[in-house]
């Protein structure tokens, strides 16, 4: 990313993007107190959201929806109307960021063709009733009963495999809510937040990835992401697929069930049943993939079998001579959402102060919260950069998650990327915190192999 | 109290970090604690049969506080105070959680020298085992659950987010 794509992407920004959000943020506080029972202000904020939808083919829904709730029916159905309402909102808001920042870095980016998918079953008829118990309650009536009242629903949800996603949000979802008690005295609600959440889940259909098309070639690791919460774990391989002549952005991921005492380093000993992943990952090697499904949103579903790791490469390089030619992959209806962008970038001869990453005179804030815990990547490593690595995130703005950096750190040369101790730290300091703590994820195996099955 | 133009970040913004993090720890005496259901509970393993555990827990506000084997059997240890048990589960609760965040669960009054099982003084109740047996083993249960390759779009809102 040079100057000018900078300059593009900061300087200006897509028109009707605050005027979208501030219609969504008066239904959010109207959840805020519950929807049973709103006083005008609130029912007049989600009359407006569902009046914004007014000529799409949802109009007619979320405005029922919004008259009947407003009147103190506040049926499922009505619900779902206008978290699609929001949902839409939302969407438009990402499909114009993505927009702008394409136009500004100059990327191409596929047209979503699929066609829509047809769920299997309800399995999510549990989790939507608990959802609408939340609205009519709101969020500052939320107590330790009302989360715990999901527990049996949400077990149904992590065994089959196309309600897992699902399962994943509503435990973090459920996990906030129980941190955040009481809620009624809570200084800030995370309004939006927790507003994004349940509107995912109540529209979600159980739906399993579906692949596109299978693909074979060499796949270049760009920098890899951890997402977590107490319950979850993914990491996300940002990488650059090469097959015949195409060259396109991809994600690869491995996502893995597990509980809040295992954190920092050791999360990645929950991936060990694919130790070639991590070892692309840890070694920056490339790997070349023979037969992987690849979904129209550009996952690339990673399988051991299907690959084999080959030499190592600087991602530094990939980036350096790959991300300009390569296409973007389109992104699925239901994810349209600016939380999920995340645009690998590459940016160079830049100066760092105070949390903003300065280039040609234009500032990027970045997103140093987004470093794991206990990872290779400092804030003081990204401080002294004076090459990245990141994705490019939108909340409110625009900003900069770092996947990899590099830098003179006490006149020493210093890379440091977020997946270097995929295979364990190698830091001796870290190790022997390690040494310290044990390892969690072992006792608690020893565990759970003496008391579950009894 | 947050300064205005932080909370209006933590009220509009997708990703915020809501739940304070969790420090690592040795997992091998108390392998499980949590604040929930207006509890501080957990499990601890029995020094002595490893097939044994017991279920302590400290009532919020009240400071009333149990300890029995997961099959209901009292805990010899609790005689009107804190038996070693409650003693170690209230210590790796301060590990994990930190003792600001403890003591505010439990509505303790806690200085900063004040050791925090001291001030247990609400007595025995009777024990709450069962439940928390069980929350302990679905707590567990997700380390049986299997991982997948399949993309988890939902965790785009779970970024892992460093200590602040």
């Amino acid at each position: 990313m040079i100057g000018v794509q900078l300059e593009k992407l900061v300087a200006e920004a897509p028109a009707g993007v605050e005027e979208a959000l501030a219609l969504a943020d008066g239904f959010d506080d109207a959840l805020v107190h519950g929807l049973a029972r709103m006083n005008d202000v609130q029912a007049a904020a989600v009359a407006a959201l569902a009046g914004a939808l007014g000529a799409s083919p949802l109009g007619p829904a979320a405005a029922e929806a919004a008259a009947k709730i407003a009147s103190g029916s506040v049926s499922e159905e009505h619900l779902v109307a206008l978290a699609g309402a929001r949902t839409a909102v939302f969407g438009a808001v990402h499909d114009a960021l993505l927009a702008h920042l394409d136009g500004a870095l100059g990327r191409e980016r596929d047209a979503w063709e699929a066609a829509p998918q047809a769920p299997s079953g309800d399995a999510l008829a549990g989790s939507r009733s608990w959802l609408q118990e939340l609205a009519i309650t709101g969020w500052r009536g939320v107590g330790d009963e009302l989360v715990s009242a999901a527990d049996q629903t949400l077990e149904t949800l992590w065994d089959a495999p196309a309600t897992r996603g699902t399962a994943m949000l509503l435990d973090g979802l459920a996990a906030e809510l129980r941190a955040a008690s009481p809620i009624a005295t809570m200084d800030v609600v995370p309004a939006r937040r927790w507003a994004d959440l349940w509107a995912r889940a109540l529209l979600a259909r159980p739906v399993a990835a579906r692949p596109a098309e299978t693909v074979s070639g060499r796949l270049l690791p760009l920098g890899v992401e951890v997402q977590e919460h107490g319950t979850a774990v993914q990491m996300v391989m940002h990488a650059v697929l090469e097959t015949g002549g195409a060259t396109r952005l991809v994600r690869t991921s491995v996502a893995a069930p597990k509980v809040d005492t295992i954190v920092g380093p050791a999360v990645w000993r929950l991936l060990h049943r694919y130790p070639l992943f991590l070892k692309a990952v840890a070694e920056h090697r490339c790997v070349e993939v023979t037969g992987l499904p690849l979904t129209a949103g550009g996952d690339l579903l990673w399988s051991e079998e299907g690959a084999a790791i080959r030499a190592a490469t600087d991602p530094f390089v990939t980036a350096r001579v790959q991300l300009a030619q390569a296409t973007a992959p389109a992104v699925p209806p239901l994810d349209r959402h600016p939380v999920r962008i995340a645009e690998p970038v590459l940016l160079e001869d830049y100066s760092v102060a105070d949390g903003v990453l300065t280039l040609h005179g234009h500032g990027l804030a970045l997103d140093l919260d987004r470093l794991p815990a206990g990872g290779s990547v400092t804030p003081e490593l990204v401080a002294a950069s004076t090459a990245c690595i990141g994705l490019l995130r939108w909340d409110g703005r625009w900003s900069l998650q770092v996947l990899g950096a590099r830098g003179k750190v006490k006149r020493t040369e210093v890379e440091a990327h977020n997946g270097d101790w995929a295979q364990g730290p190698t830091d001796p300091k870290v190790l022997k915190a390690e040494a310290r703590t044990g390892d969690a994820v072992a006792v608690l195996r020893e565990r759970a192999g003496r008391l579950l099955r009894k | 109290m947050l300064d205005s133009q932080e909370s209006a970040a933590r009220e509009r913004r997708s990703t915020v970090r809501v739940v304070p993090p969790v420090r690592p720890r040795k997992l091998a005496k108390v392998p499980f604690v949590e604040l929930a259901d207006g509890r501080l509970q957990g499990v601890v393993s029995s020094g002595s049969d490893i097939a044994r555990v017991y279920v302590s827990s400290v009532a919020a506000g009240s400071r009333t506080f149990s300890c029995s084997t997961n099959n209901n059997r009292p805990c010899g240890g609790l005689r009107g105070a804190p038996c070693k048990h409650l003693q170690a589960l209230v210590a790796e609760a301060v590990l994990q959680y930190g003792k600001e965040r403890v003591a505010r669960y439990l509505r303790v009054e806690a200085g900063p020298d004040d050791d925090l099982v001291r001030l247990l003084d609400g007595g025995q109740e009777s024990a709450q085992a069962a439940v928390v047996f069980s929350r302990f083993l679905r707590h567990l249960s997700y380390l049986e659950l299997p991982d997948t390759t399949e993309p988890v779009a939902e965790m785009h809102w779970f970024p892992a987010m460093g200590t602040p």
